[in-house]
């Protein structure tokens, strides 16, 4: 059973507020479904290479170019704060 | 037969006879959204003027001879998918007021031959869903049923062409998102192999098994948008180079000699309707009568899909999702520090599935649990890709249901999502082997839709295709 407490710090760690009555319904059925897991348990995997991909393709490398992005201003446009085209962010150190 | 009410092909066939113009059929698609989305809700955005005037252009360029096969047929697509200048939500407020200043790949493709855009479907936020009621945007309601889920994710998308709404639409197939939905509202929907199709300018997911994949009102319409959609793209590094075959040249070739097999597992899930079981061994009959050679096969490890796609697809989701902070699009909540400015927004902005999936895979990926989920899931995918691999050496498809039950209802497992995770059984093998599958509606239970899925071996999306074809001829 994950606690309350494990719940917070995820979230914490996540970045994302959560209520008290939403902490108490997700203890319970993020619970529910890491027992489900448990499932894995009965499967032997010694010696089992773990699945990255499916493709079995590699090194997908192209050029390393400079291109021009035509929509780049567009994009800093919409940030939610703008300073000669920076994001501004609240201070991140108290 | 009102023009909305009419497939791809018969669409095409309408629009070069000059019998209508594309803005007759896009008006009577637009009349038929204004008149149903109130209830059904399958739409967040409909670009009504835009659509018109898309129309238009369609008109001038069929009258001049220079139509391709979409020019001037009216479609949807999932709000997961960044159109240019169209509001884009993914189903989430966070996203509320995004409007994508780039296009998604597989869309410019569609709009490139004159294909007229009408809206952006309704879905569960970012595809985290399997009945589409984790919309901020509230549930879609199925068409055959208002008491019904439309299934999800892409239930906005499946209800829109069950409904005549628009002629196709185009999803996004994580576990299940466009087959169980189509199965759910009786319309087709193609799951390609991943890797098929480029995913650039799709929100992600998860982004090794994520793809994008047609709802349509038949398996020769799938064929059609397939070969629009599919190839290579340098945008997605995963797309993958091999030659796209002519879909719908080969799509009616004979399926004589063309070996089926049956996945015993599949037909012994807990819950799977006895009705539905039995519509399905209609569909195989039917394949065998048409000269398929019918046999059972095993693939033991389909039992552990679910847990394995429910650790590997939050572990990427909370991943992915981080991108979301409100700081350089969307909407954003005021705070006196960073920490609290991604913290409240993301509470305001996400809906508790999306909160719910972020937690269980930064859970699983942190210090001490990584071993013991990520990786063991990593491990258990390999073998069930390797059931995959051994069958389809003995057969070319296999065919199952799509799903356990016919659509529930809404609310039903709202306050269950274990529950909900369970009901992608008979879809998330495929999904997690990264194959391709298809559904097509095949008959009807207590007065809704069943789903037949067949599901092919990698890049076998043809002869997928063409058994779907001849099940629903």
């Amino acid at each position: 059973m994950i606690t309350k407490e494990e719940i917070q710090k995820v979230a914490k760690l996540a970045r994302i507020e959560i209520s008290q009555a939403e902490e108490k319904r997700l203890a319970e059925t993020i619970s529910a479904v890491l027992d489900y897991m448990n499932i894995l348990n009965e499967v032997d995997t010694e010696g089992v290479e773990p699945t990255n991909q499916v493709t079995n393709m590699e090194n997908v490398i192209r050029e390393d170019v400079v291109v021009d992005c035509e929509y780049s201003q567009k994009l800093v446009n919409q940030f939610s704060k703008v300073k000669d085209g920076k994001l501004i962010v609240p201070k991140v150190f108290n | 037969m009102n023009l909305n009410e009419l497939t791809i092909t018969q669409a095409r066939a309408g629009l070069d006879k000059k019998e209508f113009s594309a803005l007759d059929l896009t008006k009577a698609c637009l009349d038929r959204i204004k008149k149903r989305n109130k209830e059904i809700n399958a739409f967040i955005t409909v670009s009504e003027d835009r659509a018109l005037l898309e129309a238009k252009i369609a008109d001038e360029r069929i009258e001049k001879g220079e139509q391709d096969y979409l020019t001037g047929i009216p479609f949807s697509v999932k709000d997961a998918i960044d159109v240019h200048r169209v509001r884009s939500t993914g189903g989430a407020k966070i996203l509320d007021n995004y409007v994508p200043e780039f296009e998604s790949t597989v869309i410019k493709k569609i709009r490139q031959q004159g294909a007229i855009l009408l809206g952006k479907n309704n879905c569960d936020a970012f595809g985290h869903g399997a009945s589409n009621e984790n919309s901020m945007y509230g549930p879609v309601k199925n068409p055959i049923d208002l008491s019904k889920v439309a299934g999800g994710s892409s239930g906005g998308s499946a209800a829109a062409v069950a409904d005549d709404m628009c002629l196709f639409s185009i999803g996004e197939d994580t576990g299940g998102s466009v087959r169980q939905p189509a199965a759910f509202c009786g319309v087709c929907g193609l799951r390609p192999s991943y890797g098929r199709n480029s995913r650039y300018g799709i929100m992600p997911m998860a982004s090794s098994l994520d793809t994008v994949g047609p709802i349509a009102k038949s398996s020769e319409d799938l064929a059609i948008l397939m070969q629009v959609m599919a190839g290579v793209d340098y945008k997605d590094a995963t797309t993958m180079p091999d030659a796209v075959p002519d879909y719908s040249k080969e799509l009616k070739t004979s399926i004589k000699g063309l070996k089926v097999g049956v996945p015993k597992e599949y037909f012994e899930v807990d819950g799977l309707d006895e009705n539905i079981k039995n519509q399905i061994k209609d569909s195989i009959d039917k394949l065998k009568k048409l000269g398929c050679e019918i046999s059972q096969v095993s693939l033991p490890y389909t039992k552990y899909a679910i847990a394995v796609y429910y650790i590997i697809v939050p572990s990427e989701d909370s991943s992915n999702l981080a991108r979301l902070d409100g700081l350089r699009y969307g909407v954003k909540e005021e705070a006196k520090d960073l920490f609290d400015v991604y913290a409240k927004t993301r509470a305001k902005g996400f809906p508790e599935e999306v909160k719910r999936r972020i937690l269980i895979g930064t859970y699983v990926l942190s210090a001490g649990y990584y071993d013991a989920y990520y990786k063991k899931a990593q491990k258990v995918r390999t073998l069930i890709r390797a059931d995959f691999d051994r069958v389809f050496k003995e057969v070319d498809v296999l065919v199952t249901p799509t799903t356990p039950t016919t659509a529930f209802g809404l609310g039903e497992k709202a306050n269950d999502p274990l529950s909900l995770y369970l009901a992608d059984v008979m879809v998330s093998p495929a999904s997690v082997a990264g194959l391709p599958a298809l559904s097509v509606p095949v008959g009807i239970v207590d007065g809704l839709p069943v789903g037949a899925q067949i599901i092919g071996p990698r890049l076998g999306e043809l002869q997928v295709l063409k058994v779907g074809f001849n099940l629903v001829k």
